[in-house]
């Protein structure tokens, strides 16, 4: 199985995504045990997606911000950018299929 | 417990000075007009269309110069010449990925005597997170989205 196509990975991804967790919450209503759930976040954790911090004596997960925050700089620029290019050729005079 | 949850929508406006119907024509059935073909396609041929089929559910799509179709995604609501939603279904390699969902929706409101304000957000980019893992396996140590796009530069450059 790849770990492109693996659905529980996405299902912890997308949790973590609306707000940091501790495993046993994102182990909740999660098809896996909660040591696969630990060894998914470690996969998401060596790869610089996921952080982990103490909070009292529980540990926390979220979406490492740097991931994020890289992927919409990428997506403002392509944007910003691409409907630039869109304003100029609506503007243009009604001379071809725009 | 539920703390700041991650920004995972990009936004953008801008005010063209067109009026509302042709504006959502040049951003729909003109899309050839304007996107950067040159550099954001995913086919090995040279790409010469950006193709939208005009109702919901239709195709989104890109046509090469030897008549290839390389599917990006859907049209997941069609309002013309209000709103359009889109499905963009590509992935961090700039690859279809049919399990992969992340939502355009583009909106026209008239501005002005012939303007148009276009709002446009691309949501669910966490979609991408998920794969990031996989990715990142395949494309080695250079990780992180600097990596992805150099490669994705790479490859549609080439």
């Amino acid at each position: 199985m790849t770990a492109l196509g693996d659905p529980t990975r996405q299902a912890i991804f997308e949790r973590l995504a609306a707000g940091p967790r501790p495993v046993g919450e994102l182990a909740e209503g999660l098809p896996v045990s909660r040591p696969a759930v630990s060894q998914h976040l470690k996969v998401l954790k060596d790869a610089g997606l996921v952080v982990d911090r103490k909070v009292g004596t529980r540990r926390l997960y979220q979406v490492d911000p740097q991931a994020v925050a890289d992927l919409r700089a990428y997506f403002d620029s392509f944007w910003d950018q691409s409907l630039a290019a869109f304003r100029d050729a609506a503007e243009q005079k009604e001379n071809d299929d725009g | 417990m539920v703390e700041q949850a991650e920004e995972t929508a990009v936004r953008q406006s801008i005010v063209v000075r067109a009026p509302l119907e042709r504006a959502f024509h040049v951003f729909t059935a003109g899309m050839s007009t304007w996107w950067p073909m040159a550099t954001h396609k995913i086919g090995t041929a040279p790409m010469v269309a950006a193709v939208i089929e005009p109702h919901t559910g239709g195709r989104w799509f890109e046509r090469g110069d030897d008549g290839s179709e390389r599917d990006w995604g859907r049209v997941l609501a069609w309002e013309p010449p209000h709103r359009v939603v889109l499905d963009w279904q590509l992935d961090a390699d700039f690859g279809f990925d049919p399990e992969l969902h992340t939502e355009i929706e583009v909106r026209f409101t008239p501005d002005g005597a012939d303007g148009t304000r276009v709002d446009l957000e691309h949501r669910g980019l966490d979609a991408y997170g998920a794969r990031m893992a996989e990715t990142r396996d395949r494309l080695g140590s250079d990780g992180g989205w600097a990596g992805l796009l150099r490669r994705f530069v790479e490859v549609t450059a080439a």
